[in-house]
């Protein structure tokens, strides 16, 4: 691997990601301690739910992202429903209600393309399945800033089209299966 | 400096000089979204640089109301946060009920959902003939689209939904008018509103109010210009007066912490009690 320390991890995921982000979470390990980021499409019902399900999934704490909260090592942070996640230069968290993109608040491209800015070469990004093609730009911007980029093979996905589309465009790294993600990521830390 | 660095010392110098030419003051802005807002509205000219803006923008006016209407945009929507104001019912109502006036400031009112919200709400609790609402937002364009009082038909029927959730006692269609694919709103929703012009960046207190409303604006600001504008609310709101900020937004952390106590934690609901904490200090 390149001799550098990553320092926080995005997750994207849309439909079918709620099994999959706590496939993910519960593989990986005690050492794994960088703040994790995490926004998965869904309905504003949901939420609490999610939040339970993915923390008794990992070893990680898990919370929904707050306004100005800074970023901790081992605890993944949700974005909230209907807010957007975003990440200031003194790697805080910051939320928005700005609308839609891709149909989608919140969008897994405004988190990767502001996480891109605050981490640069530092950030790892994760995109799951889905079923449209958001978080394929944020990709590209991660990885034009020298991050490392994940996709989960589109034949292990729910749904092929977002880790698909993002492969297309030339901005992955890496297409792992959903179940050898998480101990990849845990041999880089 | 690499690109990232060059581009926040762009939207830094952006910034300042749109300040000292317009007093239109974003320098304490969240970052991450005001960076977006500016290179969404750099995609939209033929300029390529965030700092090729500055000359154009500095000498046309026209240009600037564009970018102003792009930057300071929100979304918002009747009735958001059902539960927020089904519990402002209930919580809030009451306390309103004992005075024979009450001033009510909507601060950041964009397009005037929320607004119109409240004020069916005051209707069906025979609170609105006694109330005055101060709806204030920065952005001009804005404001006319809620005077307007017109919206998108197909927004309707999710707002109907919120609006039972909300607690309304009727049918949101008693309130507008629809043609086309627009609805417009009653104008007597409108008789004791008042839409003005106010910056929370630049401008202060303007009278003592019961109830302040500012939702989902606070989470675009720094802690200082956060800090600066809850102040601002304690020093209007009368004691006893109730303070209602947007679900993921918090006194917690302010200054103005300890003037407050929480009246419903989730809804984010808080009433001024006493300066206590000012006195400590």
């Amino acid at each position: 691997m390149r001799d550098k320390s990553y320092q926080a991890l995005v997750i994207g995921a849309s439909a079918g990601g709620i099994n999959a982000i706590a496939s993910l979470l519960s593989g990986l390990s005690t050492r794994f301690t960088i703040p994790i980021m995490i926004v998965q499409h869904r309905l504003p019902v949901l939420n609490l739910f999610l939040t339970q399900y993915w923390d008794e999934a990992g070893i990680f704490q898990t919370k929904e992202a707050d306004d100005k909260d800074s970023l901790q090592s081992g605890i993944a942070y949700i974005a909230p429903p209907n807010y957007h996640l975003l990440v200031e230069q003194d790697k805080t968290l910051s939320l928005s209600i700005d609308p839609k993109i891709c149909y989608a608040r919140p969008s897994i491209d405004v988190l990767f393309e502001t996480a891109s800015d605050a981490y640069q070469a530092h950030l790892i990004g994760v995109i799951l399945t889905g079923a449209n093609n958001d978080g394929t730009a944020g990709l590209r911007r991660i990885k034009a800033h020298g991050g490392l980029t994940i996709a989960q093979e589109p034949n292990t996905a729910e749904a092929s089209t977002m880790p698909q589309s993002a492969i297309n465009s030339g901005a992955i790294d890496k297409i792992l299966p959903l179940t050898s993600i998480a101990s990849f990521l845990n041999n880089l830390l | 400096m690499n690109t990232v660095e060059t581009e926040q010392l762009e939207i830094k110098l952006l910034l300042e000089a749109l300040y000292h030419r317009y007093g239109y003051d974003f320098r304490q802005y969240s970052q991450a979204s005001i960076k977006r807002r500016v290179l969404h509205y750099l995609s939209k000219t033929n300029h390529d640089a965030i700092s090729a803006l500055i000359p154009s923008l500095l000498y046309d006016e026209k240009s600037f109301k564009s970018f102003l209407f792009c930057v300071s945009v929100t979304v918002t929507e009747m009735f958001r946060d059902p539960w927020f104001y089904d519990t402002l019912q209930k919580e809030v109502f009451p306390f309103l009920k004992t005075y024979p006036f009450i001033n009510i400031w909507h601060a950041g009112c964009a397009t005037g959902e929320e607004v119109y919200s409240l004020a069916i709400l005051l209707k069906e609790s025979n609170l609105y003939d006694r109330a005055h609402i101060y709806a204030t937002d920065f952005n001009d364009r804005a404001l006319q689209k809620a005077k307007d009082r017109i919206y998108p038909l197909e927004r309707m029927k999710d707002y109907s939904t919120n609006y039972q959730k909300s607690g309304g006692k009727f049918s949101l269609s008693d309130y507008y008018h629809a043609q086309y694919d627009a609805v417009i709103f009653d104008a007597a929703l409108q008789k004791n509103i008042t839409f003005a012009n106010h910056n929370l960046a630049t401008d202060g207190v303007f009278s003592e109010m019961h109830l302040v409303l500012c939702r989902n604006v606070l989470i675009y600001f720094n802690r200082d210009l956060q800090n600066r504008v809850l102040s601002i609310f304690r020093d209007s709101l009368c004691y006893n007066g109730f303070l209602c900020l947007g679900s993921k937004e918090t006194l917690d952390f302010s200054g103005v912490r300890n003037s407050f106590i929480e009246v419903a934690r989730k809804e984010r609901i808080y009433q001024h009690k006493n300066d206590r904490g000012r006195l400590e200090r």
